[in-house]
């Protein structure tokens, strides 16, 4: 918006002239949406700014004269005093972290793997399968989350497929064991070592943030596979539809076979709309709520339990505001550092020497030889 | 400056202004107001204003009964009132708050009570009741805080043990065989516990197994509510005995048997017995109208009987406008006629006694619901113990397999912080 104001004045172009009055219409025809922005975005993210550093008790303004500063004391309660509220943030961020860990990278590969299997033009009815990809994107969550709560009920039908094939399924929302900590008790291994149970972090030991997601927090994490790989698809068809076939074509005259034509020509140019993917689905990852509200609420044993939901029943059932606004800032600077250091992973980078020696000509290397 | 700078002054300066000025708009409108400074519990408010009543319903039959009782009242009284069934009432009237303008009146669960009291947002209105002699000692002392009477209870239930007679005279058993001790019921749970099913289902949670802790004399807190009780011996003696029985398999949690919760188990004939309060008549009726059921108390423990009850009052907000005709109405929907006829639409039980011995004879299989009003304990009321009990819930769904001390003093320390 702003951009387009200045560009002229840094191009040094003189004022007046043809562009007379462009300024003043920019500025006129965004004022609308920066007034909006401000009044329903920047200035409730203020209060809540405030809030997480004051004692309001939710009644009345939190800018009244019997509402008082507090400092950190709300963030110190759900970090560092180590009762209930820092074992329930704790909690909260082992289960989310979990969450995020499996579904991001098995999101954007499932939707990658779909997206090149529907855009080969000799695949039949492939409008037909992008649609039937695409639909679980377009039902509501809440919807989406009552099935899966269906499917996945002790007597549901994922369960009833394992019994057929002899496997005695979990009680798949009602299993509050970790997947991780299952695995190693199927070796024998119940107890962690005293490394990992003796100390910790938020109220939990090492052992038990090494837990992995729930039994019910798996269903959760398939369901958002599931739910997101369809949007993602839509991504990665459209940046693979913009891709011009001569340079596949130049590979193949090189002699590169499908999988290395895929992993060194088609992925390195898909870069931007991975980073697009992989943002949208840390975030989205992060703050997971619907499927918590309308499913779990956090049951079984908490570990359905993300800081998204955390910050709700902290402000809204138990009354602590200061710490539910506190959860929900922490909250955006872990999706803000994340996404930060994603972009510095993904970053365009030089050939590495090491490469570019691979793709040198044979006679260049004598011609340095000599 | 040249004159496109001149005029971008301009126009940032006009939007600025226009953003103050839907800000200040903001600002002085009705959106935040400050709460007001009275807080005693004898100056009612009163004023022309018709009532708001924020309800959080359990169905057609109860919103149905509310907004009938209301509608004759507002036709007594001359004042208008309005009853609006919430699908989240904890949010819809933390919103309310937040924005100063609550609900006159509204349903108010025990636990939140402390939360609201604590920040003023609720009338302390229960001495000024007409009937408040009338109310069950222990239900006003649930919604006393700081020795202060908040609230009108506006029905109550309790738990007990609700047995399938059809299995039950299946297994050869008779009413003699009615549990009466811990070591009955177990053993009646074990001869129950065949085909597939077990003998005794409730839910996985304080608010079920909190019975059992009753039955050995322990709580989470004190009687008065000032100390933190939870790893007493009695209630590990009590952690102890259910667990027991849940590794012999004669007990079991609900969503252990794939149920949502006791009712449904016992419902569906996965359970022959569940510990439920009188709720679990409608599920009955509407649900499983062919299973054949009775109420019987629940056994005594080391201590007694025991068992948990709830209840919700009518809140009543410290910005109502209206308060006199508020408490008018309270006063109209706790009367011994209107409860009764409530308890006919909608099952909860009269919180009046006068309206003991009549429900008595209108519900004769369900009496003894009513009988454990004179023992029944309440859930804690202490500001922050809702997400205690959370926690402690979370614990109990592993108390198959864990360590009820282990379990009980995580709940000690959790408890000691909001205690006291």
């Amino acid at each position: 918006m702003t951009a387009t104001v200045s560009a002229p004045r840094r191009a040094g172009r003189p004022s007046g002239g043809v562009r007379r009055g462009e300024a003043v219409a920019g500025w006129a025809f965004t004022a609308p949406v920066l007034v909006i922005l401000g009044i329903f975005l920047l200035v409730p993210v203020l209060m809540a700014l405030w809030v997480s550093f004051s004692d309001w008790s939710g009644r009345g303004s939190p800018f009244s004269g019997n509402v008082n500063f507090v400092g950190l004391d709300n963030y110190a309660a759900i970090t560092a005093e180590g009762g209930l509220p820092t074992r329930d943030f704790g909690t909260a961020l082992r289960n989310n972290a979990w969450y995020v860990l499996l579904v991001v990278p098995l999101q954007t590969a499932l939707s990658l793997f779909l997206a090149v299997l529907v855009n080969r033009a000799v695949l039949r009815g492939r409008g037909l399968f992008r649609t039937a990809f695409y639909f679980p994107s377009v039902t509501s969550s809440v919807a989406i989350t009552v099935l899966w709560l269906f499917l996945f009920s002790a007597s549901g039908a994922v369960n009833q497929i394992l019994g057929a094939v002899g496997i005695a399924g979990p009680n798949w929302f009602n299993d509050p064991s970790g997947v991780v900590h299952n695995a190693l008790g199927a070796v024998g291994v119940t107890d962690g070592p005293a490394a990992l149970t003796g100390s910790g972090f938020l109220g939990l030991t090492w052992w038990d943030w090494l837990s992995g997601p729930s039994v019910a927090m798996s269903a959760f994490i398939l369901m958002a596979v599931f739910t997101t790989s369809g949007t993602f698809m839509l991504l990665f068809i459209a940046a693979l539809q913009n891709l011009g076939g001569d340079v596949d074509e130049a590979a193949m005259m090189d002699g590169a076979n499908a999988w290395q034509r895929f992993w060194r020509v088609t992925l390195p140019q898909l870069r931007p709309t991975l980073f697009t993917v992989l943002t949208l689905g840390l975030i989205g990852c992060w703050q997971v709520f619907d499927q918590i509200y309308t499913g779990t609420q956090g049951g079984p044993g908490k570990t359905t339990l993300t800081p998204a939901y955390l910050s709700y029943s902290a402000a809204f059932l138990d009354q602590d505001w200061g710490q539910g606004a506190a959860i929900a800032f922490i909250l955006f600077a872990i999706i803000v550092i994340l996404t930060i250091f994603q972009r510095w992973v993904l970053r365009d980078r030089p050939v590495s020497k090491r490469r570019a020696r691979q793709y040198e000509l044979p006679q260049k290397k004598k011609e340095v030889a000599r | 400056m040249t004159r496109s700078g001149i005029r971008r002054l301009i126009a940032v300066g006009a939007l600025t202004a226009t953003g103050a000025l839907i800000l200040a708009g903001c600002g002085s409108g009705s959106g935040f107001s400050d709460p007001g400074a009275s807080e005693g519990s004898g100056d009612l408010t009163s004023s022309d204003d018709g009532l708001k009543i924020l309800i959080g319903s359990s169905g057609d039959a109860e919103t149905d009964a509310v907004n009938a009782a209301v509608a004759a009242w507002s036709e007594e009284s001359g004042v208008e009132a309005t009853v609006s069934t919430a699908s989240d009432l904890p949010q819809e009237l933390s919103q309310g708050f937040a924005a100063g303008s609550p609900p006159d009146l509204f349903y108010l669960a025990p636990e939140a009570l402390a939360g609201y009291a604590e920040n003023g947002s609720v009338k302390a209105y229960g001495d000024l009741l007409g009937n408040k002699d009338d109310f069950y000692p222990s239900l006003v002392k649930n919604f006393t805080y700081d020795d202060q009477f908040y609230c009108a209870p506006k029905d109550f239930s309790t738990l007990q043990l609700v047995i399938n007679k059809g299995i039950w005279d299946a297994a050869g058993l008779t009413d003699a065989d009615i549990p009466t001790t811990w070591d009955d019921l177990a053993s009646v749970a074990q001869t129950l516990t065949a085909d597939g099913r077990v003998g005794l289902a409730f839910g996985a949670e304080y608010q079920r197994v909190g019975a059992f802790m009753a039955q050995a004399g322990g709580g989470l807190v004190s009687d008065d509510g000032t100390e933190a009780v939870a790893n007493s011996s009695e209630n590990v003696e009590a952690l102890d005995y259910v667990k027991t029985n849940l590794a012999q398999g004669d007990f079991a949690f609900a969503s252990d048997v794939g149920a949502g919760w006791g009712g449904e188990a016992f419902g569906k004939g996965l359970a022959a017995m569940t510990i439920e309060g009188n709720w679990i008549t409608g599920a009955m009726s509407s649900d499983y109208p062919d299973v054949d059921y009775v109420v019987a108390e629940l056994p005594a423990g080391p201590s007694g009987q025991g068992t948990l009850q709830f209840t919700n009052c009518w809140g009543m907000a410290a910005d109502s406008p209206n308060q006199k005709a508020a408490l008018d109405l309270v006063e109209y929907l706790t009367s011994s006629e209107q409860v009764l006829s409530f308890s006919q639409a909608f099952g909860p039980m009269p919180p009046v006694q006068s309206a003991a011995e009549e429900w008595k004879s209108e519900n004769p299989t369900l009496a003894a619901f009513l009988t454990a009003a004179d023992y029944a304990k309440s859930v804690p009321t202490n500001d922050g113990i809702a997400s205690v009990i959370t926690d402690f819930n979370s614990q109990l769904e592993s108390l198959k397999t864990g360590d009820p001390q282990k379990l009980l003093d995580t709940a000690q320390s959790n408890v000691e912080a909001v205690v006291g």
